[in-house]
């Protein structure tokens, strides 16, 4: 990303704090992500990852720092001290969340075209025929039949869910995607499926991605910057395939060296 | 106050006291400044189940006068267990004229109808509602409905309606058909058909009162009423496609009365009242005679 020093950072990351209590959440986060970029965020359970991921999105209101997007209207404002119907808007415009378990993500009273279309709703699009082709669409970019259209999120597989949600979260094109371990709990060939599709819309929609996760292949494959966290600091960053292939830190050294080679 | 019913002394006028009377008041009127909020109120115990009009009867207390001529309607009749009931409450309770005639009624009492004669500006319909939050079922957090109010966002609102379409092909609400008003907040209308919700932009003011919820909201005179729906699938009032068998009006909501085993079907106004008043005025539908 060196060669796009005149674009402006999506998204800007500054000294971002958050503690529950005495424990610290995460302390002292920067960085910048620009628009294309997919930064990964990798660390062991409980070093603050998702708290980070949380205060990002402002599911969670961080005790220190900014978080400044690149809003489409009014260039960069900082999202922790905006008013809550503006970032609620983002939300549900803007930016994308994806949740681990896709059940936190969808509606699962609700059909998949009616998961899908809540967003365009959400935003002002009244006529059921345009809404119904938008959800049979994107129904079929993320590989579900188009005839699954009226069926519940209860009646689909895990990796099916876990694309629904996906499908849900694009169908207003954002900027930006949170994922949450978007792979976790999905069995391996469904993970595999699942990281080549997300691969896929990130580069066809151009998207910027902050993806957390504890596996490594899923950064390795989707990830262009890489994050490593421990006890809600971070311990270094760098390209992903040079933080992979060239650890520096011990703790890094320890989380690639513990991946299983088959 | 109730000086002419000797055994009442034991109760004020109209049952709830001078205090809880003014604290439903000024419910009222922040309901009635802020058109559909739902303002939250300290409900009483009151001497009858809730899911019986708990809310609509608190209203009408406090609403009342002795001047007040008192008419209760259930699903449109004069004569069910409901409106019997609280008739006779507030008759014992409160000692002010009652009748079954719309048009002599001061304060209307009712329960999921509004009548069909259209009501004035010296007329109040108090509502009778079970779940006030029009969101409850698509969003159950309390917390989350009241920032989705306070931010404007329905867009869930109209997930329900797309479900309808995807499932039934048309809008299947029929009734508690949600309805934006004045611009601004989406509101139950309490679960009157939605046949009636284009009579809501009326004369008369329009109060809702939800008991067990603990919710009063309210409707000014003349206050605008949108049902919601998709550009391609519009709002449709729908009835049954029948005049009355009693009266032969057309225009009116109908109820549908099974006669026997072998498929015998009436169709008659669920406005007992409207009814009545045409039969009396010589109008006759397909079965009078055999009814009369």
């Amino acid at each position: 990303m060196a060669q796009t020093v005149h674009v402006h950072p999506l998204l800007q990351v500054r000294d971002v704090g958050k503690r529950y209590g005495a424990r610290i959440g995460c302390a002292d986060v920067s960085f910048d992500l620009y628009p294309g970029e997919v930064m990964g965020i990798v660390g062991e359970s409980g070093s603050g990852k998702s708290t980070l991921l949380n205060c990002l999105a402002g599911h969670l209101e961080p005790d220190t720092g900014q978080v400044i997007f690149d809003t489409r209207a009014e260039g960069p404002i900082d999202t922790v001290t905006m008013s809550e119907p503006v970032r609620r808007m983002l939300g549900r415009t803007d930016w994308a969340f994806v949740h681990q378990h896709a059940r936190d993500g969808l509606r699962m009273s609700v059909s998949a075209g009616g998961n899908i279309g809540e967003r365009l709703m959400a935003v002002g699009e009244r006529h059921y025929g345009h809404i119904r082709d938008s959800a049979t669409d994107w129904l079929g970019r993320v590989e579900i039949a188009a005839d699954r259209i009226d069926d519940r999120p209860t009646a689909f597989s895990g990796g099916m869910q876990q694309r629904l949600q996906i499908a849900r979260n694009l169908v207003t094109g954002p900027r930006l995607v949170f994922m949450d371990e978007p792979t976790g709990g999905l069995d391996v060939s469904v993970q595999a499926r699942l990281l080549d599709l997300l691969r896929g819309l990130v580069r066809e929609m151009g998207l910027s991605a902050i993806i957390v996760t504890h596996d490594l292949a899923v950064v390795r494959l989707l990830a262009d910057r890489l994050m490593v966290m421990k006890d809600g600091h971070v311990v270094e960053s760098g390209l992903t395939d040079q933080v992979l292939d060239d650890p520096q830190h011990g703790y890094t050294q320890l989380l690639v060296s513990s991946v299983l080679q088959v | 106050m109730t000086a002419e019913h000797g055994q009442m002394t034991e109760y004020n006028f109209a049952y709830l006291d001078e205090q809880t009377k003014r604290m439903i008041r000024r419910a009222i009127l922040k309901g009635l400044a802020i058109p559909g909020y739902q303002v939250p109120f300290a409900s009483r115990e009151m001497p009858m189940p809730y899911g019986w009009g708990t809310g609509g009867v608190q209203v009408s207390a406090a609403t009342l006068t002795p001047e007040d001529r008192f008419k209760v309607i259930d699903q449109g009749a004069d004569d069910t267990t409901n409106a019997v009931s609280i008739r006779k409450f507030f008759e014992r309770t409160a000692g002010v004229e009652t009748t079954e005639e719309t048009a002599q009624a001061t304060v209307i009492q009712t329960r999921h109808r509004i009548p069909e004669m259209p009501l004035t500006e010296d007329q109040i319909l108090v509502y009778q509602v079970p779940i006030p939050e029009p969101l409850r079922f698509l969003e159950p957090r309390e917390t989350e409905t009241r920032k989705m109010h306070s931010l404007e966002e329905y867009g869930l609102m109209h997930v329900k309606l797309y479900e309808d379409i995807a499932r039934h092909g048309a809008i299947a609400t029929s009734y508690a058909y949600p309805v934006k008003v004045a611009g601004r907040y989406v509101m139950d209308p309490s679960p009157i058909p939605k046949f009636d919700n284009p009579k809501m932009e009326m004369a008369a003011i329009q109060l809702f009162g939800a008991g067990r919820e603990q919710r009063i909201y309210a409707l000014p005179p003349w206050t605008p009423v949108v049902s919601l729906d998709f550009e391609d699938y519009p709002f449709e009032p729908s009835k049954a496609d029948h005049p009355c068998d009693l009266c032969g009006a057309e225009d009116s909501y109908l109820d549908e009365v099974i006669l026997d085993d072998a498929g015998g079907r009436m169709f008659v106004c669920s406005d007992t009242d409207y009814c009545r008043s045409r039969r009396e005025a010589g109008h006759a539908g397909r079965l009078s005679e055999e009814a009369a």
